[in-house]
């Protein structure tokens, strides 16, 4: 097996993660990983080095954002999940981080996921989100400040719609 | 430097995050025993982090579900792409004289802007294609307004190229979200109301010639050209969207030229 491939089949597990995380739904986020899996393979022979780990984080956050796009333009057929069915019961009655997550406009959402939960620094994760790295920050203090006043019990905040 | 002292909220969360050069941890340190808010907005931001790790951290660790084996999947891949350049290879050989240009054509979108592009630019292309009533923002009769407004939008000139010759109308044009910021997006309708759409945007990928993929039902030619991105989508008919790309792509690289 190429380099390449070695290199993508070790990213396999923390994009599951990053994608659980992100979706709050295994079959979901396992469809994306499959997806994000497909593309980088379809461009093996065109990748001549770089950051592989950070380019599927970039792939995989692209695709995502484009299935909460087409959710939203198809509202009526969206359904609202009430948690991670696999985990909500753990949680009843309290204040849950999964809750919060859900709670962030996306761009912070992932910003958050990638660097605490995906331990990617900064400059990789402006890489990924394609913005400077004062973006990124400024998007980490906004996730962090309301995830605070979520789990603080303060009424959610109604999430941006972009 | 009279800074030199203070600690600034970015600072804490790079000491969160390990992102804090070493000469700075002890300031932030120190700083922390004297600012108790300071101090609990970083054990806040620590226990969030903890509370996401313990929530899905395990998800790694689970076994990795056959459908993600890569093995797997570049065998089917090698299969469909075996099967892409027989078709190729056939396409060729009926075309003839336009050989070069084809073999071109194969190639897959890389790994960069560009593959985003062309999958936004189709995705918007199913999406605004079978609108009826509301195709676009602004009608094709206003054209100069049209290009105007995307051009400011988009940061740089963009063209609604004139392709009547080809039997095409501009519909009109709106502006979207793309990978890399606002993207201009022309519609052409022809005479028998089929659609064709062009969908640019800023790219900080180098300059590429035309290339084509392919979907189901509908299919594209791509290109970058001083750090715009194109992409012509349409019903999968090779040639005719070749044509038409090729138009635009002349268009396009004349007004450059011209410097216009």
């Amino acid at each position: 097996m190429s380099e390449f491939r070695q290199q993508i089949e070790a990213t396999i597990p923390a994009l599951r993660r990053y994608a659980r995380a992100l979706t709050r739904d295994a079959e979901t986020a396992d469809e994306i990983v499959q997806d994000t899996l497909v593309r980088a393979l379809r461009s093996e022979h065109l990748f001549h080095g770089g950051n592989v780990r950070a380019w599927l984080y970039t792939i995989l956050t692209n695709l995502n954002r484009n299935r909460l796009r087409s959710i939203s333009r198809r509202p009526v057929l969206a359904p609202i999940k009430e948690g991670d069915a696999a985990t909500a019961g753990a949680d009843t009655g309290s204040r849950d981080i999964a809750r919060a997550l859900e709670e962030l406009a996306e761009e912070q959402r992932t910003a958050l996921l990638l660097v605490v939960l995906e331990g990617l620094t900064y400059r990789e994760v402006a890489e990924v989100q394609g913005v400077p790295i004062g973006t990124v920050m400024s998007r980490l203090a906004r996730a962090r400040l309301q995830i605070k006043a979520y789990l603080d019990g303060e009424r959610p905040t109604l999430r941006r719609v972009k | 430097m009279i800074d030199h002292l203070n600690v600034s909220e970015d600072e804490l969360h790079a000491y969160v995050d390990g992102e804090l050069p070493a000469e700075r941890r002890g300031v932030v340190e120190s700083w922390l025993t004297t600012r108790p808010e300071d101090a609990a907005k970083v054990t806040a931001w620590r226990k969030q982090a903890e509370l996401i790790q313990a929530r899905y951290g395990a998800v790694a660790d689970e076994e990795i579900p056959p459908r993600l084996d890569i093995g797997r999947m570049a065998c089917r891949r090698r299969n469909a792409w075996i099967a892409a350049a027989a078709a190729a290879a056939l396409v060729t050989f009926v075309a003839g004289g336009l050989i070069g240009w084809t073999v071109r054509g194969v190639e897959s979108p890389s790994p960069s802007d560009l593959s985003r592009f062309t999958a936004d630019a189709l995705e918007a292309y199913r999406l605004y294609v079978v609108e009826v009533r509301h195709p676009v923002e602004v009608p094709g009769d206003q054209r100069p307004h049209l290009v105007e407004w995307l051009s400011k939008r988009v940061g740089s000139p963009v063209l609604a190229p004139q392709l009547e010759k080809m039997g095409l109308k501009l519909v009109g044009g709106r502006l979207l979200p793309g990978p890399t910021g606002a993207t201009a997006f022309f519609m052409y309708e022809g005479p028998s109301g089929e659609r064709f759409t062009l969908y640019c945007g800023h790219t900080g990928d180098r300059e590429t010639a035309l290339r084509y993929t392919a979907g189901d039902q509908n299919a594209a030619y791509y290109w970058v050209d001083q750090n715009v991105a194109y992409v012509l989508s349409g019903p999968a008919e090779r040639e005719k969207l070749r044509d038409i790309a090729q138009a635009a792509y002349e268009q396009i690289d004349t007004r450059q030229q011209r410097g216009g």
